[in-house]
Order: C-alpha cells, then structure tokens, then sequence
C-alpha cells in the first residue's frame, strides 16, 4: 500500500531573532553573513504536520525541497534528522537574487520535476522577508488549491484533508482535497526534537558538491548507501526558463530602507481600582489599541 | 532555546577522556555492525560524534521539555486510577518526547532496537535528565533493567522483552518489601512453579517500588519454600500485560514527586525466570544494584549541576547593601567551592563510568569468544575498580548533590525557601539520594573493603605515574602527603583493631578513611584533567584546598580517639 508523497518546502533564513547593526547592506538586501543560518522556524512547524501525516498514513514519504546554495543542504539534513525520508536542493547560480514571484516559480517548476506529489507543506512565512508569498504562489503556479494559516491537520486519509486554520478573529476548519498546498502557522506544534538513529543515519548525508569539496569518493559512497545522496537540482534540470529566474525574474525591487528605533513612551501608572481600569479600556479603545 | 548539553563544556571534556578509544573499540567491536545497521559507526571518530549529536538531542530534550515540566510534575505527582498508576501530564511528555527521539534503550544492542551505547555517553544522558528533573531520571534511568535482562536472561525472554525498550516500555525493580529494605535477604514475595505451564506464578507484597505499575518488571522472590535467607531467591520478570499487579497506594514523599513509589499486591502474577534459580540475590540483584547506584551518581552530580546554575544565577541578580551578592567574599567563596566540587565528583562519576564500561564490555566480548589471558586480567582489574569506585562514587557524589543544594537554597536567602524558585524542589529531590540504593552508611560499608584491600591506594599509585607539568609540582607534592596521612591513619585504625575482640573500632572510623581516599581520588582526577586542559586548574587549587583541611581534620580526629572510648557511643552496654 503506498501512502502519500508529501513535499515541505524549508528555507534556510538568517536569524534574525538576534539583529545586530550589520544585518542590513547598504542596498537594502540582508546581510546573511553576519547573521546565523537556521532552518525557518514555522517550516519547522509544517515539517511537524508533515510528519504527523506520514504518522497517520502509512507509507507516506516527505521530502525536504529547499532553494539555496550550498551550504542550504544543512537544512535537508535537519529535516532528515527529525523524520524526514530524502531531501533536494535547489541550487544553481541563476537563482540568485530571485523575489518570491522567480522563487515559487523556480520550485513550482521543481516540484512538476518531481511529479505526483500528492501534499506541499510549507511555513506560513519566513522570518527573513515575512512575505507569505512563496507557498500561495507555488499554490497557483501548479493550479492546486490551497489552504493557509494551518494550524493542525485534524485528519487525512489518502484523498482528503481535515484542517483547522488559526485567523486573525478565530478558527476555521475546513476540508480540501489531495493533492494540495498547506501552509503552517507558528501557532501549530513546534517539530518533534531530532531522532537518535535518524541523526546518526543521516549526519554523513551530503550533496554531490559537498563531497567533491571534501574529496571524497561519492560514487561508491552512494552506490553502497543511497539513502546517503542529497540530489542537486539545476536550471537544466527543472527546465526552467532563466529569464522568470534571478533578478530578471523578480519584479520586486528595493526602494530603500529605513531604520526604525522604538522607542517606549513614559510609563504611566493606572490606579488599581475598578475606575482606573475602566478609563485604561475606555482610552485603548479610542486609540484603537484594542477592539 | 537551551541545551544542557552544549552549555556544559565538562560533559564534551570527559566523553573525549583518552580512554574512550578502548572503550569504544571494545563495545563495537571491529564496528561489525556498520555493515548491518544504517545507523552504526564505522569507526572510532564517527562513534564519538555519534555520542556527542545524541547527547546534543538530549541536551535539547532537557532544556526545552523536561526541566520546564519539573515543576508541575513537582505539583502533580501521578495519581493511583483503578489500581494503576497515572503519570503527572508533564511525565507522559517527558516519556513521549524521550521515547520518540529513540532514547530508550540507548545501551542495548542494534539487534534489540538500542543504540548500542557505551556506558560513558549513556551516563551522562542520565546525569542531563536529572539536572532537569531529578524524579523523572528515575523513571527513565530503570532502563538500567533491560540491562540486567540482557545480561542475564535467556535468549527467549531477551527476545521477548528487549525490543519493547525502544519503543518506550518502562520499567521497575520491584526488591523491598515491608520487612526487607536495607537487608534483602528477608524477602518473602512467593514464587510457585507451575510445571504443567512452565511458568512461575508470583504472590505476595513490594513496598517503596520507583515506578511500580511499569511495563516490565524485575521482581525479587523467594522460589525455594522453606528457605530464609538470600540463596533461596530468584529473579523474575513481569509483565504488565498480564493484569495480574494491582498499586495499593503511592507514597507521599519529600522530594522526587514525579517519580511514583509504590506498594504493590501480586495475585498469582505470572512471571518467567530469570537466569538461575537462587542466584536472584547473590548474583542478578547485585549486578542490578551496582548500575543503579552508578545511576545515582549521575542524578546527584545532575542535580548539583543545578544547584550550582540556581545559585550562580541568582546571586548575580540579587543586590543587597547596594552591590550583588556575588561580589560578597562570603557568597563567592561558597560559590567558587561548589564549583569545584561539582568538578570533582563528576570527575569520579566518569573514572568509575570508565572502569564500569571496561569490565562489563569484555564480559559480552567473553559471550562471543574466548578472552586471552590479558584480557581476562584487565577484566578482573576494572571489575576490581568498578566495585570498589561505586560505592565511593555512590557516597560522595549523594553527599555533594545534599551539601551544594543546601549551599545554594542558603544562598537564595528567604526567597530559597519560599515555592517561588527551582531551588526549593532541586533541594528537596536531593534529599534521597543519599538513602536509596543504599544508604551512605551502607555504601561505606561496601567502599571499606577498597581500604583495607588497598584497591584505592593501588589505583592513586597509577595516577602518581602520570606526568605532571612543573607549574603543578606542588598539587602532586600535596596528594602525596595526604596519601602518606591516609596510610599512616588506615595503619593506625587497622593496629587498634586488631586488638579488640570486634570490628567497631574500624566500622567507626570507615567513613573517615574511605573520604580520606575519595579526597585524594578526586584531587589526582583534577590534576590529571588540568593536564589535558588548563581550564581546570583553578578548580583543582580550590578543590585541593578543602580537601587537604577535610583530610588533616579526619586524621585528627582518628588520632584522637582511643579503642576504649567506643563505650562512650554506645546505646547498649
């Protein structure tokens, strides 16, 4: 009995929890040397999902896809260590520089490469751009519906999905059909730690580029363990036309930015009687703080 | 986001001690299973970073799930529902959060489902666990009884039971009954044979059993009727499948809530034998003994670990008089002793792990093959030393856990011992680590004989051979009188005894000498460490501080003591 092929799409985001001066350039772009690279918190949170699916539908295979160069493989590995069955990186130079119109094409074009995947699974957004744009766009680019702000799949057999969605005025649960694109919230449950065997299994996991710079001997390597291989993917090898690629490819551009110091106000002290909350309530909703 | 692991440089410190090379390469022999198990190393580096990423998953578990679940689990505590035992909600996490990342089982064999771990990196999970709850590492430490079914049961009940640990059964040593706590050989739990069956049925009560209602049970039993001592006890195992165990009641204890301690009815509980009949006590019972209080050694120095963290953190939050109070000589000496302390007692924990880890990986080499005769010898060495480091390590480690827990609740002041920090339940949970397992009292009575046998001036000899860099000269010259004391006051004692007509004068003063050899013990440990990295010199100049004054202390007062004034202590003539 197969299960379901199951695609997350993971980015390998600078940490910006932690901002120091230099995390911007001049020109606006971020500065992803000065910062450390992790795996974007709330694709940590849609590989939860995904595992939970596999859980539940035996079977089920999930791949970690992420776009990136390089050093973007650490992420596949992370993913590998927690549950996941194989990964693949999108790597090539004429990426670079892409906004999420060139990057959900590029992965769109990726994932119809890979072809019959039946659920993609991505963070609502990552914490570098905070666009929340690539999963919707890769949604539309594959003609798939798709169903945001997940916040748990309730259930999921091999044809449908049962979802609850976390909205900015409550929940909404809803049911779509396979194949689909879900994108998590951070609200969901954080991803399962690393498990003991798979970190083991998988920590000599590489990209052919990888063990080329380490000169190692990837062919007998992977001849003898397969599961070993983190496959590369090209411009060539999704077909992809370069001109929707890169900087050509990306409408988006960078107007300028600004550095914005918040600063807090004066405490006020409010009376701790009934009266002194209710003019605190009164004043927050004239300012439309809440409400 | 913490990890208990990556914020402890001492743990990578001692996981990369020189000895770790035989070690692993006695537990993996030739790395066979490289070829078999996906997951297995191919070598002695890649074991070692194999230890270090899991490690780095535990450390991940206990900063981020287990210690911020100790204190409901404190408040909690499991509840008794229709004769069963219900964990506390933060317990059932911390068992699902363990079990899924595959951490149970950690030193069993691939082909039962373990990681096949050495003892080295499988302690020090257990001391992580227990920085972050004390109570918990119990229930998770009684994995220690798939050891005991692996090392002594048939290849039937192995194959029965052993897989189930990685896929989160629990466990229980079910020893003590109403009447026989501290002297086992008094149990009376029945066993019958059934012969039509082939089966052994078990009737009778346990009392003061950690985790009573687990999914496998060890349980100590009297199989030959008739019989009143320890030859006639086997060891069985039980399985909670068979519904035939019902809880009575949980204890309402001082510390280590989480961790249920129960009293418990067998009513014709069927059960298999484990190994040989009679040899339940004498042998299995020992055996488990010996890895559960190495497993105390690892909770008290995890839970020192978090004594020393609350009071250095709190200490350089709270000011008092217009500075913080860790700016006081009073607070930064108590701080900076702890500190060394901890140092120390870990240093043992992982010297007795070591010795441990060497003798019991070439008794399962012994299985496959025949041993030449060096290597029977080195097996008799380090069993040697494992038994007679345990019960030392068992003694002062639990004694530490108490002394630097009760440093830091003093430190915390009033706040200490109000509900509002950590450090009011981490005192609490240390409070048992000197009574179960064994008493300190008893340990001492274990560790003597590494007096008496010379075991521990054998082994301080060997640490006298390792070479010393100039700058240190005068911590070694220290050792070596404190060690020329000892012998003189172990000469002493030994002198006067022999002239009574009984073994007090020696049991009175056998605490005193076996600390005077765990000082010195500790000492060489740190000095050898401070060689392989300059970072622990200051720990050591500070641990050999108090310990010279402890060990001058001791000796006088043993030279102070004449055989005649015994009677003074006496409670009956």
């Amino acid at each position: 009995m197969s299960g379901l092929k199951i695609i997350l799409l993971a980015k390998q985001v600078p940490d910006t929890r932690n901002v120091g001066k230099d995390a911007m350039k001049a020109d606006g772009t971020v500065n992803r040397a000065a910062l450390p690279a992790i795996f974007n918190p709330e694709d940590l949170n849609a590989l939860e999902q995904a595992l939970r699916i596999k859980d539940q539908v035996p079977g089920s295979t999930v791949t970690v896809l992420t776009m990136g160069p390089g050093r973007a493989a650490e992420v596949i590995r992370e993913g590998l260590y927690r549950g996941a069955d194989d990964g693949i990186l999108l790597t090539d130079r004429a990426f670079a520089g892409s906004d999420t119109l060139a990057t959900s094409y590029a992965i769109s074009k990726a994932i119809e490469k890979i072809g019959s995947v039946d659920v993609i699974i991505a963070g609502r957004q990552a914490i570098d751009g905070d666009t929340a744009q690539v999963g919707p766009q890769v949604a539309e680019k594959l003609h798939l519906p798709q169903i945001t702000y997940t916040e748990e799949i309730l259930e999921v057999t091999k044809t449908k999905l049962k979802i609850r969605r976390r909205l900015e005025r409550g929940i909404e649960i809803v049911e779509g059909k396979i194949p689909c694109v879900i994108t998590v919230n951070a609200s969901a449950p954080e991803c399962r730690p690393r498990h003991a065997k798979q970190t083991m299994k998988f920590k000599h996991a590489k990209t052919i580029t990888e063990l080329q710079s380490a000169n190692e001997d990837y062919l007998t390597l992977f001849e003898n363990k397969p599961y070993l291989k983190i496959q590369e993917l090209s411009v060539k090898d999704v077909e992809a036309d370069v001109q929707w690629l890169g900087l050509s490819g990306s409408p988006t551009k960078v107007k300028s930015i600004e550095n914005v110091i918040l600063e807090a106000k004066d405490a006020r002290q409010v009376e701790n009687t009934n009266n002194g909350i209710e003019e605190m309530i009164k004043e927050l909703m004239e300012n439309h703080t809440i409400g | 986001m913490s990890n208990f692991y990556s914020d402890n440089k001492d743990l990578n410190f001692h996981l990369t001690h020189p000895l770790m090379k035989k070690i692993v390469d006695l537990k993996e022999h030739n790395y066979a299973d490289a070829d078999q198990y996906d997951y297995a190393p191919k070598d002695f580096e890649d074991t070692l970073d194999s230890y270090n990423k899991v490690l780095e998953i535990v450390g991940d578990i206990c900063g981020n799930i287990i210690d911020p679940n100790a204190e409901s689990v404190d408040q909690e505590g499991p509840e008794v529902i229709d004769g069963h035992v219900k964990y506390a909600r933060g317990t059932a996490e911390n068992h699902e959060a363990l079990t899924k990342a595959g951490l149970v089982g950690m030193s069993l064999p691939r082909k039962y489902g373990g990681l096949n771990f050495s003892m080295v990196p499988y302690v020090m999970a257990a001391e992580l666990v227990s920085r972050a709850d004390a109570g918990f590492a119990n229930i998770w430490g009684l994995q220690d009884c798939a050891e005991t079914i692996h090392e002594f049961a048939s290849d039937e009940i192995k194959d029965e039971f052993l897989p189930r640990f990685n896929k989160g059964a629990t466990a229980a040593m079910d020893l003590t009954e109403p009447d026989a706590g501290s002297d086992l050989q008094a149990v009376q739990l029945k066993a019958t044979y059934n012969e039509k069956e082939d089966l052994w049925y078990l009737n009778g009560v346990k009392r003061f059993i950690t985790n009573g209602d687990a999914d496998v049970s060890l349980v100590l039993a009297r199989s030959e009727s008739g019989t009143v001592d320890g030859r006639g006890l086997s060891l069985f195992v039980y399985d909670k499948a068979d519904n035939a165990l019902s809880v009575r009641r949980i204890e309402n204890k001082l510390g280590i809530k989480g961790s249920p301690t129960c009293e418990l009815v067998f009513t014709n509980a069927p059960a298999k034998l484990v190994g040989n009949r009679k040899m339940g006590l004498i042998k299995y019972v020992m055996s488990l003994m010996n890895g559960a209080r190495l497993g105390v050694g690892a909770q008290s120095v995890g839970i020192a670990e978090a004594a020393y963290r609350e009071a250095v953190e709190y200490a350089a939050e709270r000011a008092q008089f217009g500075k913080t109070i860790d700016r006081f000589p009073a607070i930064y000496e108590m701080l900076t002793n702890m500190d060394a302390k901890v140092k120390a007692v870990r240093s043992l924990l992982y010297e007795t792990t070591r010795f441990v880890d060497i003798y019991k990986s070439y008794g399962f080499v012994s299985e496959q093959r025949k041993l030449d005769k060096d290597e029977r010898q080195e097996m008799k060495h380090y069993t040697k030393l494992a038994d007679a480091f345990t019960p030392l390590l068992k003694l002062i480690s639990s004694e530490y856990s108490n002394s630097i827990a009760y440093d830091s609740l003093q430190i915390h002041g009033g706040s200490g011992f109000m509900k509002d920090y950590p450090i009011e339940r981490i005192y609490r949970d240390a409070r048992i680590t000197t009574i179960y397992e064994g008493t300190s009292q008893l340990q001492v009575v274990a560790a003597i004989r590494g007096v008496t046998t010379n075991s521990f001036l054998k082994q301080i000899r060997e640490y006298e051979k390792v070479k010393i860099d100039p700058e240190y000269e005068f911590l070694k010259r220290k050792l070596a009188e404190m060690t020329a004391e000892y012998e003189n006051c172990f000469n002493i004692v030994d002198e006067i005894n022999d002239k009574a007509d009984d073994n007090d004068y020696l049991d009175i003063h056998a605490r005193r000498l076996v600390e005077m050899a765990g000082n010195i013990i500790m000492g060489w440990l740190l000095l050898i460490d401070t060689m392989r990295d300059k970072n622990y010199a200051k720990n050591t100049k500070v641990f050999m501080k108090m310990a010279y004054a402890e060990n001058a202390e001791k000796s006088a007062y043993i030279k102070n003591f004449e055989l005649d004034e015994i009677g003074m202590f006496k409670i009956h003539a």
